[in-house]
């Protein structure tokens, strides 16, 4: 049903709060990672921003839900959303099945790509993990 | 992400307690979490399968955290009877009863199941957050009272809740025990021990509660496990009593709410003279402020604990508990709500963290069990 073991791909950027960024260009792919869906459990609904608005480094930007808790989601980065994950409104199970994949939950076009160098490595996130 | 912190894997904190199944749980790699002071599996699997398994077939949970009171004696039915909202009169040797017990002003202390065991012996199970304190509530009306024994005798029993469609034949077939039917309670052995079998539940499906000795009790839940069984933590169960919209005391019933406003005036007989009759009484003649109602989201949202309940844009209850409906697939709860708004297909909104959902007042249960 679900990714059985811890996976955290080498190409991707980490936020602390448990959030993935797949910088390409001016344009970078957001999702939460493994950690984050398996403590959450079966995502059951995501709550999807609306394309064209802003997210800014460090706030909220989004909520995913799975039957026992509701969680936000945290902005890695900042910019304005070109494009959002529509087919995980019929089915949110794709954060859980595919985090890094059909999981993913806004494009966004970055307005201040320095703050990349602000997030993680994997390494050093699966280190934070312990 | 953020605010993890509640659904995260713990180590152990210092004094929660664990139940004679802990190290089964932590063999299925059960997330455990900390529960009314025990630290307890809120799910194996995932807590949708777990809550399909039970709907379809047969899940076990472990609910050892329970408190069981004894209470004995040449007293013990009138005692019963000033303590407990029901009229214990009416239960036969072998059979059980739903109940409240209320504090003087008719406020909800805790709900719970009695079982008739003998002629003047009967046992009580507690909600595990409140049997300390229900033990104190006993034992002072028992001496008040006199000619009765109230016991603490949670240690003497692991308790496995086993339910589902599937749930007796499988229990009667890997057990070789006779099972009582619904609402009775019958004595058995279980691994060559004492044990008690009762026809009782929390999920609206058919199954048993069984009450064994601690030591028995991984042994047990094994046989039940390679029979087929599904282990299913407190998060499918949670999901399952709201369904069928069974309280939990501590969200949905109070100290500061009374039966009537939570809709158990079925299980109030006023006549036996309980303590909190008169203001149950008062409650049923005048009718209360709010009644606690069923609710089904339309669209998408999920409903949670504390969520304002509106009303032409007025605030005008709120939500006591809330889920994802995994057999509806639409977020459901139970709410405090305007009396006058209560009847069923009433439509509001409920504010979801800000964003107003419309909702549809329900009858009970929000689902049918198929049997």
């Amino acid at each position: 049903m679900t990714l059985a073991e811890p996976t955290y791909p080498d190409d991707l950027r980490y936020h602390d709060q448990h959030d993935w960024a797949r910088i390409e260009g001016e344009v970078a792919t957001f999702g939460i990672t493994w950690y984050a869906q398996d403590s959450l459990g079966e995502v059951v609904f995501y709550d999807p921003p609306e394309a064209g608005s802003t997210v800014e480094k460090d706030a909220t930007y989004a909520e995913v839900e799975s039957v026992k808790a509701v969680s936000d989601v945290i902005a890695p980065l900042s910019g304005e959303i070109v494009e959002v994950n529509e087919a995980l409104a019929d089915a949110p199970e794709k954060i859980n099945e595919d985090p890094y994949g059909d999981g993913w939950l806004v494009k966004v076009r970055l307005t201040d790509p320095g703050e990349a160098e602000q997030l993680l490595g994997a390494a050093d996130y699966v280190a934070l993990l312990g | 992400m953020a605010q993890l912190s509640n659904t995260l894997p713990r180590v152990a904190e210092p004094g929660l307690r664990r139940t004679p199944l802990y190290e089964q749980h932590a063999d299925l790699g059960a997330r455990l979490v900390p529960f009314a002071g025990w630290e307890m599996p809120v799910q194996y699997e995932g807590i949708r399968e777990e809550h399909a398994a039970v709907r379809t077939h047969a899940g076990m949970f472990d609910v050892s955290h329970m408190g069981e009171v004894e209470v004995e004696g040449p007293g013990a039915l009138a005692f019963l009877q000033r303590v407990l909202s029901n009229d214990v009169a009416k239960v036969e040797v072998g059979g059980a009863q739903y109940s409240c017990l209320c504090n003087e002003d008719g406020g909800v202390l805790d709900d719970l199941f009695l079982y008739r065991l003998g002629g003047d012996r009967y046992l009580i199970v507690t909600n595990s957050a409140n049997h300390g304190a229900d033990l104190a509530w006993l034992g002072r009306w028992s001496r008040q009272l006199g000619d009765v024994a109230v016991r603490d005798v949670a240690d003497r029993y692991a308790m496995l809740a086993v339910q589902g469609p599937h749930a007796r034949d499988t229990v009667t077939r890997t057990l070789g025990i006779e099972l009582p039917p619904r609402m009775r309670v019958a004595t058995a052995r279980i691994g060559n021990r004492p044990a008690l079998i009762c026809g009782t539940g929390y999920t609206g499906e058919d199954g048993v509660e069984l009450l064994i000795d601690p030591e028995i009790a991984p042994a047990i839940w094994a046989e039940l496990l390679d029979a087929g069984v599904v282990p299913c933590g407190l998060g499918a169960r949670d999901t399952l009593r709201l369904e069928v919209c069974f309280h939990l005391h501590g969200n949905d019933l109070t100290p500061d709410r009374n039966p009537i406003e939570a809709g158990l005036g079925w299980c109030c007989t006023e006549g036996t003279g309980f303590v909190g009759a008169d203001a149950v009484a008062r409650a049923r003649r005048e009718g209360t402020a709010e009644t606690l109602v069923p609710f089904t989201i339309e669209g998408a949202g999920i409903p949670r604990q504390g969520n304002p309940v509106l009303a032409g844009g007025e605030e005008a209850g709120s939500v006591t508990s809330g889920t994802f409906s995994p057999s509806l697939e639409v977020g459901i709860g139970i709410a405090y709500v305007r009396t006058d708004l209560a009847e069923p297909g009433t439509a509001v909104e409920i504010d979801v963290r800000g964003k107003r959902r419309p909702a549809r007042i329900a009858s009970k249960p929000l689902y049918q069990p198929k049997g």
